[in-house]
Parts: C-alpha cells; structure tokens; sequence
C-alpha cells in the first residue's frame, strides 16, 4: 500500500487555504473528468485521485489527520480508534456533510488502500452517477465479419447477446448501453465498450470497404488470354483474362468487396492482380520452340 | 416503417431534477433538437445519451452551455481523428504485410 500525496494530486502546497483547495479541485475535475476523456483509463484513475484528495483535504477534520500521520500511514490502528470515538461523538453533533465530490462512476469501493486505512470507506455521497464503463476486446477473423453474425458473452456473469453488424473494422469500437458498472447511488449503469481486433486474412487484404489479392496465371493465359475461376468472400467467380496480359495488371471486381458498416447491400470492389507465372524445367523441345517465337519477333 | 421511442422533457426534467430552461439553452445553441407532438416536447432517445452527458458536465463540473457547446466540438473532433488514426494504421498493416 502506498503513500498517496493528495496535496500532489491537486498541485497544491501544504499551506493551501479552502479556497485554493476548491479552485484546484475544480480546475483538475474539469482536465480529467471521464466525459472529457472518453476511454481514457488513466484519465480516469487520476480523477479518481483527485476526488481522494478533495474529499480529505476539504474536509477540515480529515486534513488534520492526513497532515499529522498521512505519510506515517502504518499507524491506522490508532486513527481507527480516534474515528469511532469521532463518529460517536458525530452521531450527537449530527450527521454533517462533507459535500462538493464529483462522480463518473466513483463510488466508495474505488477509493484508494490507503484512504481506506486512514479514514475506512468513503462517505456515501447523495448525488446519483454513472458508473463505470468497461472496456472489452473482441478478436475475429476477417471472414467472421463478412456477414454479420450473433455472438453471446458473459458479462458480469449476464449473458449478453450481440450482433456484430457486417463490415466493421479493425479498431472499431461499439457501445453497448447500460452494461457496464453499476451507478451510484441509483446512477445509470456505465456501459461496455467492446473494441474489435479483426486478423488479416492471407489471402485478401482489406483497404476501407475494398479488397486486395493477387492471383497466379499460367503463361499461356497471359499470353493467349482465357478464363479462371476465382475465390471471392462471396463465392467462387469466373474470370475472362484477356489475351497479352501483363504480369502486375490490375482488375477491378465491382461489389465483389467488403459490405459497408450498416449497410450490408452495399459492398466495396475487389481488386485482383495478376501474377504471371513463368514455366520452369522445360523441355529442349519447349526450349527450341520459345527460341522460334523470339525469333520471329525481332 | 421505424418506430421511434420518444422521452417528454418534462419527464426527462423531473427524472434528472433539472429546469427546463437547461433543455431550452441546449435547443438554442444548435446542442439539442426536440420534437413537438401536439402541445408536448419530446426527446429522441438516440440524443438521449448524449443529453445526460451534457447534463453531467453542466451538473459535475460547472460548464455553461458554451462551454458544453465548445468541448461537444472538440470531442467531436476528437472522434473523427481516432477513426481517421484507425484507418490509417489499418492501411499501414497492409503495407507492413506486404514487406
């Protein structure tokens, strides 16, 4: 468990007055606030802190205790004495209110170990927040996200059934409402932010909504031109290669690519180019025979 | 045809304990559209989610609709660059492959 510096945390000196605390507070709230910062974890973490640091330091009782033994932390049982002797004698003065914290999804669990040990659990606050959003990886093939596809995960031990439209891409993120944390204090639950790492494919690459493969064809095709059959995601095509093609000549497969995102009439092109293979281990025969060819086209 | 599901904003305002002057702003700074059936106001629930984010930086950090007005731009902006980031680095592992 280590020492945390809230006076750090609010880039503040020890001699700070209520104010200074409550402008620094504010100023670090608004830079790290979770809607500011959206997926941003240690954005996140760092609000939290700043919400540890203001709720001690703001409160008069709390920073005296932090000042005088906050580094010396390992003497929590005696501040654990000194709290319950204060909370009976708040339980006479009346409840008072520590006032002035921050949410997005901080609730008392989150507080650091070392708020725990020095002042127990956080006081529950009355606002409601959101809580957290969780942040999930999903890992699918290029092929899986051709055609969209239903999937069931278990999240917090819920099982949750979602449907990956077709065509969305390596990166992408999508956002499924209300299944993350639980709010606070009756607060909307956080939601699950689940990020797609689709694999390359090796036989086709994907560029947008458009696909890339290259494609071997005998000599003879190239020279003579004639048909090939083709692989596409779709299916199997057939080709017509026109004669005198050269090795590297691109063709355009129109709606033959990926769907678009959410619109999965529409469809990117596949572009195929040609590699031309040369023959090896001819014959003598074949050998004299190319020679002749040459030689009639000089 | 799509159904769209709708929230009164004095629904929205009662549930969220806020003033209905809020939504007014929000509407007039372009933030905001709602729709008027018959005599009563309503909210698209797909701007819903956006709305009570709106609410939560006017609310927890104090930021007048100008300011909302303001950082809605930028993480706006912030959002396309993230996708335009996403799909350069998918166009360069094309080229990475082919190396």
């Amino acid at each position: 468990m280590a020492f945390v510096d809230y006076y750090q945390a609010l880039e503040i000196t020890k001699s700070a007055s209520d104010k200074d605390i409550k402008a620094a507070y504010r100023k670090m709230a608004r830079k790290y606030h979770p809607d500011v910062n959206p997926n941003d974890k240690d954005a996140q973490k760092k609000f939290q802190e700043v919400n540890e640091a203001n709720e001690v330091l703001s409160d008069p009782e709390k920073r005296k205790k932090y000042d005088q033994y906050g580094k010396d932390w390992k003497h929590a049982d005696q501040f654990q004495a000194g709290q319950q002797s204060q909370q009976r004698q708040q339980q006479s003065w009346g409840q008072q209110d520590f006032g002035g914290g921050f949410g997005g999804g901080f609730g008392g669990e989150d507080y650091s170990d070392f708020f725990s040990s020095m002042f127990g659990r956080g006081k529950q606050r009355q606002a409601n927040f959101k809580g957290q959003d969780f942040n999930a990886e999903l890992r699918l093939n290029l092929r899986d996200v051709y055609t969209s596809q239903k999937q069931t995960l278990t999240v917090n031990g819920k099982n949750l059934r979602l449907t990956i439209p077709a065509g969305i891409e390596n990166g992408q993120t999508i956002k499924i409402k209300g299944h993350g944390g639980q709010g606070t204090n009756g607060g909307p639950a956080g939601d699950l932010l689940i990020k797609f790492a689709i694999a390359n494919d090796p036989e086709f690459k994907r560029v947008g909504n458009d696909l890339y493969k290259t494609v071997e064809i005998d000599l003879q095709s190239a020279v003579l031109g004639g048909d090939i059959t083709l692989d596409t995601l779709s299916g199997k095509v057939k080709l017509k290669v026109s004669a005198e093609t050269q090795n590297g000549t691109k063709v355009k497969l129109k709606g033959k690519g990926f769907p678009i995102y959410k619109k999965e009439t529409q469809f990117g092109d596949l572009y195929v180019t040609y590699f031309v293979k040369i023959p090896t281990g001819l014959t003598d025969k074949q050998k004299e025979l190319f020679k002749q060819i040459f030689e009639l086209g000089k | 045809m799509v159904r769209k599901k709708l929230i009164s904003t004095d629904e929205f305002c009662v549930h969220h304990n806020i003033e209905f002057s809020f939504i007014r702003n929000l509407c007039e700074f372009g933030l905001l559209e709602t729709i008027k059936v018959e005599k009563t106001e309503f909210i698209n629930e797909d701007q819903l989610e956006k709305l009570e984010r709106m609410l939560r930086l006017h609310r927890e950090l104090e930021i007048n609709v100008e300011g909302i007005d303001t950082i809605d731009h930028l993480l706006d902006r912030m959002h396309d660059l993230q996708n335009e980031v996403t799909q350069l680095k998918n166009r360069l592992r094309l080229y990475e492959d082919l190396d």
